[in-house]
């Protein structure tokens, strides 16, 4: 395997680039350092001086509101000074790489990266070429790997169920195209749940996705079957435009989460998503709004979890997790 | 220049010789072997006691990028690279810009070339004008401008009526047709092979049926229209077994491989790196056993480098994002050489591979050693253990993804047209 450039000689994490090739130890970490941050992000002064005259860019070349926001909220509530970067494509058509825009950043004297990219594989480039004291969060890459969304995912299961160990998991719809499903199994079969379903058309599902370590189904009936914890993803339109679906309508039809079809999962089963929701698309509104729907604690739990993860890439946990 | 070459081991496949003995090269041809001709006084003689000699290699698909690409490479540049890598012989596909459409763009190459001096360089002309895959070059042109085929190069032609006709009047001209077989809608702006690696890393594949049903396409209309056809640089066992079938049933249909094919696979992508970013895609393993065992069989008749120099920034960039392609022809031999290592081929049916067969398949007298030929040839010790460092090549283009490796074997002179136009520099 190449070495693992996520992690310092020592084995603590660097860079947060992607689920895969971590211990089951660091995501662990990752969780308990955010559930001792959640309380700060429930009290009236939500600081704490961890990153203080720390610099931490969010260095975005893809349109996103939620994410970005809540990066910057984490790192604020950090007190690290949050610097936004928008790219849009009309850096490139001047000539200039993204190695250029790199460097003309890293001359500021920043410490930190947060990396939205419509490339895979974008984010670990850059960790590949920043100065050796930059750290490197990947906010998402291409396809490849959303890894904060996929821990703030396993924060709200792990905050609603216990442990992960007796989960049987079912992420359902557009993994073909979803960097979150794909750091969600990668998160899910790190912390050993019992079982890890995708349900999805062909059309919708990468080849040989069951290396991941899933099981897959094409029913969704069937695939719901006894599950406790149910994720939706969010189907895109232009999905129909590249003959991957016929139709929206039929698509709910088969793949849609509704009330009538959970009522094949465990009585308790927990309904998430990791937004923007297509409403009577890939999930039936009262079912998101329903009781067993988490999908505002996610958005919550973001900024715990991101906060998690900058501090512990920047060396700066409280004092009890460092020993 | 008169030349003899000195217990050497002569590998000659095309004239079924494998044995030690001396060579005599006299104005620019092979003037005896084995036995010495009356009153030679050698202007040099060359010892090459330990060493194989063997035609100089013919490399079925190296590009230049002259014209039009100076800032990747020149021809003065890679021709340099082609002779250090024991190459006499090369082909230039016609995607350069301007696309070689038009008998002054074959003309400047080859003068290019002649005036460099280092190795022979013969052209393909475009199928289709402007490689647009839409109307017919001015292939009896082209011809008479000496391109040894034509081929629409990596831009598929997409209309299969385009296709047919200019399969048709190729064969008019009697121009073999030379395919790089790509179903665009399938391979979809890919850039990996569609499997594992593809899934896991999240990069867009490329489909096994991108490349057989564009075979199974053309092997269709080669039927129809008669054509000589020989496929590019093939990627997965599949087409190996359709290509196999189709010359079993008597269709003049040939094939190659390039060598990183034969040693890389999608696994190698794992890591995101750009140096292994190739089009067609490295694919699994078992596509590779199978590509070696086509090679091994004779269903693919060629090795070539498919030699693509890039500048460094082209390799620089997320995955996706960078420029496909190898800097290759200084790996061709040695890679080549490791099937022997590996058990999957013989030394000389190797170095066939390299020579006599993909000349044949240009329609050429080269790559044979026997007396009257032209005197291209390639000595290499097959028993130098050595490393790649990109430092060392001689390529304008430092884009490998073997740069580290170690290897067994190398050019050591190239002589062409009887003149040494290579000599590697011994350590000690």
């Amino acid at each position: 395997m190449p070495r693992n450039i996520q992690l310092d000689e020592q084995g603590r994490l660097r860079h947060f680039l992607s689920i895969e090739g971590l211990k089951r130890s660091v995501l662990v970490d990752i969780l308990d350092l955010a559930e001792s941050f959640a309380g700060v992000t429930e009290q009236t002064i939500k600081k704490v001086p961890l990153l203080r005259g720390k610099t931490i860019v969010n260095l975005f070349f893809e349109a996103s509101t939620r994410t970005r926001v809540t990066f910057e909220l984490a790192a604020k509530r950090l007190s690290a000074d949050v610097l936004n970067v928008n790219i849009n494509a009309s850096s490139t058509v001047k000539g200039e790489t993204l190695l250029d825009t790199l460097q003309n950043l890293e001359a500021m004297h920043c410490d930190m990266f947060v990396v939205r990219h419509a490339d895979s594989g974008a984010a670990q480039f850059i960790a590949e070429h920043v100065l050796p004291h930059v750290h490197v969060i990947n906010a998402g890459d291409g396809r490849h790997a959303h890894p904060t969304q996929a821990m703030l995912d396993m924060f709200t299961i792990r905050r609603v169920k216990g442990e992960f160990a007796p989960l049987t998991v079912a992420i359902v719809g557009d993994v073909l195209h979803s960097r979150v499903a794909r750091s969600q199994i990668n998160a899910l079969t790190t912390l050993g749940v019992n079982e890890v379903r995708v349900i999805a058309p062909k059309t919708l599902l990468p080849k040989e996705v069951e290396t991941l370590g899933v099981h897959v189904y094409h029913d969704l009936r069937q695939g719901l079957r006894d599950v406790d914890v149910v994720i939706a993803l969010r189907l895109q339109h232009e999905r129909m435009q590249g003959a991957m679906l016929p139709s929206e309508h039929e698509y709910f039809q088969l793949y849609g989460i509704t009330q009538e079809k959970l009522a094949l999962a465990k009585p308790d089963v927990t309904i998430m998503h990791p937004g923007p929701i297509n409403r009577g698309v890939e999930i039936a509104s009262e079912v998101a709004d329903g009781p067993r729907s988490v999908i505002l604690q996610q958005v919550t739990h973001g900024i715990a979890v991101r906060m998690a993860v900058m501090a512990m890439a920047m060396g700066s946990t409280p004092l009890e997790k460092n020993a | 220049m008169r030349l003899h070459i000195r217990n050497g081991r002569v590998i000659d496949p095309a004239n079924n010789v494998d044995t030690v003995q001396d060579l005599w090269i006299a104005d620019g041809r092979i003037l005896a072997t084995g036995s010495a001709p009356a009153d030679f006084r050698a202007e040099r003689s060359i010892d090459a006691a330990g060493l194989v000699v063997c035609p100089g290699l013919i490399d079925l698909c190296a590009h230049l990028r002259e014209p039009g690409q100076e800032h990747k490479a020149t021809i003065a540049s890679e021709t340099a690279a082609a002779a250090a890598a024991g190459v006499t012989t090369l082909v230039c596909p016609p995607d350069t810009d301007p696309v070689i459409d038009t008998p002054a763009v074959a003309n400047l190459i080859q003068q290019r070339a002649q005036t460099a001096g280092k190795t022979r360089v013969l052209t393909l002309g475009a199928l289709t004008q402007g490689l647009k895959g839409s109307q017919l070059s001015e292939m009896g042109a082209l011809k008479a401008a000496g391109c040894v085929g034509i081929s629409n190069a990596r831009r598929p032609v997409a209309n299969t009526m385009v296709m047919r006709r200019a399969m048709e009047y190729a064969a008019t001209h009697d121009l073999t047709v030379f395919l790089h077989a790509d179903d665009p809608w399938l391979s979809n702006h890919g850039c990996v092979h569609e499997g594992q690696v593809a899934s896991r890393l999240g990069l867009a594949g490329i489909p096994e049926a991108a490349e057989t049903v564009a075979v199974a396409r053309d092997l269709a209309l080669v039927q129809q229209t008669g054509v000589r056809a020989h496929f590019c640089r093939l990627s997965t066992a599949q087409s190996i077994r359709m290509v196999a079938r189709a010359q079993y049933d008597g269709l003049p249909v040939s094939a190659d491989v390039s060598a990183h094919q034969l040693h890389l696979t999608e696994i190698d992508v794992s890591d995101f790196n750009s140096q292994c970013h190739v089009l067609p895609p490295l694919r699994t393993q078992r596509d590779r056993d199978g590509l070696r065992a086509g090679l091994a069989k004779g269903t693919l008749q060629a090795i070539c480098s498919d030699h693509q120099p890039h500048e460094a920034d082209a390799k620089l960039a997320p995955f996706a994002a960078t420029a496909p392609g190898i800097s290759a022809l200084e790996t061709l031999l040695p890679l080549s050489l490791r099937l022997a290592a590996e058990g999957v081929m013989s030394l000389p049916e190797i170095i066939a591979r390299l020579t006599h067969q993909p000349a044949r398949l240009l329609g050429l007298e080269g790559g044979a050693l026997g007396v009257g030929a032209a005197a291209d040839v390639c000595l290499f010790n097959p028993d130098e253990n050595w490393e790649l460092t990109t430092e060392h090549m001689l390529s304008r283009g430092r884009n490998t993804p073997f740069a580290g490796w170690q290897f067994k074997g190398r050019a050591a002179m190239t002589i062409y047209n009887g003149e040494i136009v290579f000599e590697r520099e011994t350590k000690d």
